[in-house]
């Protein structure tokens, strides 16, 4: 079952919404983390059901005098395998969290504001849109996200993970995208009637002439 | 011939009344544990078709099945039906149907509130599907956040309906939760030291501790909600000083320990049958014990981790996320406990294994999917989508339902008598156990192709629709596998072949007593020397049933059972229960009063129902107890005890120290608010001038004391017992007067901004505790005229000096809070 489950994720990872088919540095990070949990995850799921099979099929003692080994069951098994396992994981998370944070200078810094339903982008130079996210390609942006009435979160998957925007606070969240071209975003908090359609779209510009292009299409 | 007769006499004084007075006026632990346990399968169903709604709506993309305003309805109705009426009652019901036969005890610590619970839990659950069947269900999601679910933007009665009608019914969680912990504590086996009690007992004893905790936070924010929708306190709403966030931590802080509430009692099960079906003992009893508790103490740290996406900083996410994966340590001690005791013995393929090998298989891949969303930039990414819907049904699906299902087949032999009659049970595995994988294991994919959770619809371009309409057809295969679960139940209760005694050569003492139970579970106790009794003794059942253990007895049409010492179990003094009684019943009718009647706005009666439920609950406490000192019994094997008439640590006291404990958390939760708030929420401090005052909390404080001064007299010399009440209820009188004199002069109107509110909402709660204190006392005073409190029979003093105290303290402690906020501000 897991073996197909890896075979159909290796076959179909493309898709306009798709977070392992990423297209910027933090969603890339994001991505292979995901890859190497999932391995670790098929290994120890092999183990753990290979265990019980052979478990269920070698003939044991039925005698309710004698006890399993409790040591190797719970002490290595239970306690020791997993502490490993969880520290390196928990290691490896805290280094890729921090480098997806907004630390250092960002190319751009917009301000974005959530509502039922559709999406404001304002600009440093003091244009806005709506519905669509301008930015330039291979530099860091910062996102400032608000909300006027209810929770929203903004999802660019192929980016970077999800900010929520929520009223009466500031959230700031820091996208890349590598190439130009167009991203695809959702809403991924439920914020009413209008939340499946409640999308916008990110346009990335080649950074030379991104000014001259941006300022254009702004 | 002695045994019959004792049997004959049990039957009379354990008995049901006749007809349908007797429906309504059980209080029987049997009757109640079952009727719990089907009307929460009954919710089970409603969740399941709503299910099967959700996946016809998903089948394919631009479906025109739903339109989003009934979508809304439909989702956040599953959620909630499933978690609040479904899972929770379930796990309920197990525990009371069990609860007394594992211990060896003839009910729970308290019978009438067992049937208050049920009737409470019935009547909200109603208010519920009524709605959902009115059109108009709750629809913000299940759990529902501001602003959202709030006034401006749920204008209907949706959202009141969820805060109203889950409250209600988790009046019957805390119930069934103080009843556990008191039941487990006290109604034992003779010798059933701490160490010797069956492993259910320890999970149960840890997911009645939690509900304890866990449950107060989420109704303190359904009061608070409620109050903002209700009355326009500002809570939740920034522009007035309010933060959504409030809410969120409120529900998760419920939340999450919500989870580990549902899956403990499953793992219970799981510990209690696998033993069994490998025919060799459970290995690591005390490292499961002290996982189970570590297990209980951490899931109330990692709430947090539902709110990765919320702005919180990297550093204290970090700190959740570790507490979150420390909780696979424990999870993996139960994991490889339990396969380990499968390696050392012989399984039995018997039908509970088959659900028992569903669970491994379907609960290992949710944990560590678990463990992923517990990495904070993985989560970022995963929150809010399929990847966390198909998690969380891995999770809850497998680590409750497919125990539950086992346990079915495991009790049912034990509640009917019968065995199973075809493999129907079997085919029904299959279906289930195939259709479930088929729905959920490659909806983890379409999460991460990026489907959001609670779209109605979604775009063919998006390449979600073969997955989509792969995991409707698993969906509806899985409602085939339960619809023939149903059917094999109800033939095997129809038509099964009449069992011997343990069929299953189990370990612990439900087993020791006829099939089906009677009403009084044993005709004599049982003393116990070791963790598996029955593995000590194969005859005990018979040897019990021939009135050969403690309290083979039947006087004064008295139900008895043993209660005993805490942690060594050695017997302490006979618990006198009460009968079949009708006021659980108009209880939860003038509670439901209350809810109904602020549900339909009508908030001029709401008052009404709150002292009518004030009436019912002392009449209530007044038909307990004796007005004539009895003196100690014999309780047989020249064992003579008291009653738990002339005790002082009867359960009454355990009980309410522990509801005191559930009110202190609430409590302390609307603190945690208030600071919060203080600290977070923007648009602070409020407007206007504020400066500390003295008068008030002097008056508060001095009042306090009186009552505790008054209290504590009549604790030390029951001479002063009866004035000591009256300067007790006295004090507090002057405790409520002041702090509603200082709430009057000093603070600004409760909808002006969320200070006023909470601070409103603090002297509210600090009245409400001081006059229950009160009417503790004032009833201890009726209680010594009318000659049921006496020097021999103190001790519902006691009982009523924890609630006065309680009062006195929070009053002291509002007061001064609010005085001193002033100079803060």
């Amino acid at each position: 079952m897991v073996m197909v489950f890896l075979a159909s994720t290796l076959a179909a990872c493309e898709g306009a919404l798709s977070t392992i088919d990423p297209a910027g540095p933090s969603a890339a990070r994001v991505a292979d983390l995901w890859w190497c949990m999932l391995g670790g995850s098929i290994l120890l799921a092999t183990l753990v059901f290979a265990l019980l099979l052979v478990g269920l099929l070698r003939r044991g003692v039925a005698d309710r005098e004698k006890p399993g080994n409790k040591s190797v069951w719970i002490g290595w098994l239970g306690l020791a395998m997993p502490v490993t396992v969880l520290m390196v994981l928990l290691g490896f998370a805290l280094w890729v969290g921090e480098r997806n944070l907004p630390t250092g200078p960002a190319a751009e810094t917009i301000e974005v504001t959530a509502y039922n339903y559709g999406w404001e982008f304002c600009y440093e130079d003091g244009s806005c849109s709506e519905d669509v996210l301008r930015i330039p390609t291979g530099r860091p942006v910062d996102l400032d996200i608000r909300a006027t009435d209810v929770i929203h979160s903004l999802w660019i998957p192929r980016l970077a993970g999800k900010m929520d925007a929520i009223p009466g606070q500031v959230n700031r969240l820091r996208i890349q995208a590598d190439a130009s071209g167009t991203y695809e975003a959702v809403c991924a908090e439920y914020c009413g009637v209008g939340h499946a359609s409640h999308r916008f779209v990110v346009e990335a510009y080649e950074a030379e002439n991104a000014n001259n292009l941006m300022g254009a299409a702004r | 011939m002695k045994a019959l007769e004792l049997h004959r006499d049990l039957t009379r004084i354990w008995k049901n009344e006749t007809g349908w007075r007797g429906v309504f006026s059980s209080v029987s632990h049997t009757d109640l544990g079952k009727r719990f346990i089907i009307t929460a399968a009954v919710f089970f169903g409603i969740g399941g078709v709503l299910a099967m709604l959700i996946r016809a709506q998903l089948a394919t993309p631009q479906s025109a099945f739903a339109g989003p305003e009934v979508y809304g309805q439909i989702f956040t109705m599953h959620g909630s039906i499933m978690m609040f009426l479904f899972a929770i009652p379930m796990l309920e019901g197990l525990a009371i149907y069990l609860l007394p036969k594992i211990l060896g005890a003839r009910d729970l610590a308290y019978p009438r509130l067992t049937a208050l619970g049920w009737w409470c839990y019935l009547f909200g659950g109603t208010i519920m599907i009524l709605a959902l069947l009115g059109g108009v269900a709750p629809d913000a999601g299940w759990f529902l956040y501001p602003p959202l679910s709030g006034r401006e933007f749920t204008p209907g009665v949706n959202s009141d309906v969820w805060l109203l009608g889950i409250t209600f019914v988790e009046i019957s969680a805390i119930c069934a939760a103080i009843e556990i912990v008191v039941t487990i504590l006290k109604f034992r086996a003779a010798n059933m030291s701490l160490t010797r009690m069956p492993i259910m007992a320890w999970y149960l004893l840890a997911t009645a501790g939690m509900m304890i905790f866990g449950f107060p936070p989420l109704i303190l924010g359904s009061i608070l909600l409620e109050l903002e929708r209700a009355f326009g306190w500002p809570f939740f709403q920034p522009e007035f000083g309010g933060s959504p966030l409030l809410w969120q931590h409120l529900f998760w802080l419920f939340g999450h320990p919500e989870v580990y509430i549902i899956f403990l009692p499953a793992a219970g099960a799981l510990s209690t049958m696998i033993p069994v079906m490998a025919r060799t003992p459970l290995i690591g009893y005390g490292a499961i014990v002290t996982a189970v508790m570590a297990l209980a103490f951490l899931s109330f740290g990692l709430w947090v981790h539902h709110m990765f996406t919320t702005g919180i900083p990297h550093m204290a996410l970090g700190f959740f996320s570790a507490a979150s994966v420390l909780v696979a340590i424990p999870t993996a001690v139960q994991v490889f406990a339990w396969i380990g005791t499968i390696w050392a013995g012989r399984p039995k393929f018997t039908l509970p294994m088959y659900y028992i090998l569903g669970f491994f298989v379907v609960f290992v891949l949710g944990g560590l999917t678990g463990v992923m969303l517990a990495i904070v930039p993985f989560d970022q990414q995963a929150h809010d989508t399929a990847f966390v819907t198909a998690h969380l049904h891995y999770v809850l699906v497998g680590g409750f339902v497919f125990p539950m299902l086992a346990a079915a087949y495991y009790w049912m032999p034990h509640a009917t008598g019968r065995t199973r009659v075809m493999r129907v049970g079997i085919a029904a595995f299959w279906l289930i156990f195939i259709g479930f994988n088929l729905t959920f294991l490659h909806m983890h994919l379409t999460g991460l192709l990026g489907m959001p959770r609670r779209v109605y619809t979604y775009p063919v371009e998006a390449g979600w629709t073969t997955l989509n309409l792969i995991s409707s057809v698993g969906g509806f295969m899985q409602a085939f596998g339960f619809g023939l679960f149903a059917i094999d139940i109800a033939l095997q209760h129809r038509l099964g072949k009449r069992t011997r005694r343990d069929p299953w050569e189990a370990e612990t003492l439900e087993w020791a007593m006829p099939t089906p139970p009677t009403q009084y579970n044993f005709a004599s106790l049982p003393t116990v020397d070791s963790r598996e009794p029955l593995t000590q003794d194969r005859n005990l059942g018979a040897r019990l049933a021939g009135g050969k253990g403690l309290l083979a007895r039947a006087v004064d049409q008295r139900r008895e059972t043993l209660a005993v010492d805490i942690a060594s179990g050695a017997p302490e003094h006979v618990a006198i229960l009460p009968g079949p009684s009708l006021i659980p019943l108009h209880t939860a009718l003038v509670i439901g009063g209350f809810f109904l009647s602020m549900l339909l706005s009508l908030y001029w009666l709401a008052p009404v129902f709150v002292v009518a439920t004030a009436v019912m609950v002392w009449r209530w406490a007044a038909t307990t107890g004796t007005v004539n000192d009895a003196g100690p019994v014999n309780a047989g094997q020249g064992l003579c005890l008291p009653t738990s008439f002339d005790v002082r640590g009867s359960v009454g006291y355990w009980g309410s120290v522990l509801a005191v404990a559930a009110s202190g958390t609430l409590f302390a939760s609307l603190i945690f608010g208030y600071f919060f708030l203080w600290v977070v929420a923007p648009n602070w401090p409020p407007p206007g001038e504020f400066d500390a005052y003295f008068l008030e909390p002097v008056l508060v404080t001095a009042g306090a004391l009186l009552a505790s001064g008054g209290a504590r007299a009549g604790l030390r010399n029951f001479r002063r017992a009866k004035p000591g009440a009256v300067l007790a209820a006295c004090g507090l009188a002057l405790a409520i007067a002041g702090l509603l004199l200082g709430a009057i002069r000093h603070l600004p109107g409760p909808a002006e901004h969320s200070f006023a509110a909470v601070a409103w909402t603090l002297t509210c709660y600090a009245v409400f505790s001081a006059a229950v204190g009160a009417l503790a006392q004032l009833f201890i005073r009726g209680r010594i005229a009318s000659g049921h409190v006496s020097a021999r029979r103190p001790h519902e003093c006691r009982i009523a000096a924890v609630w006065s105290d309680y009062g006195a303290g929070v009053a002291i402690i509002v007061a001064w809070l609010l005085a001193l906020s002033g100079a803060a501000l």
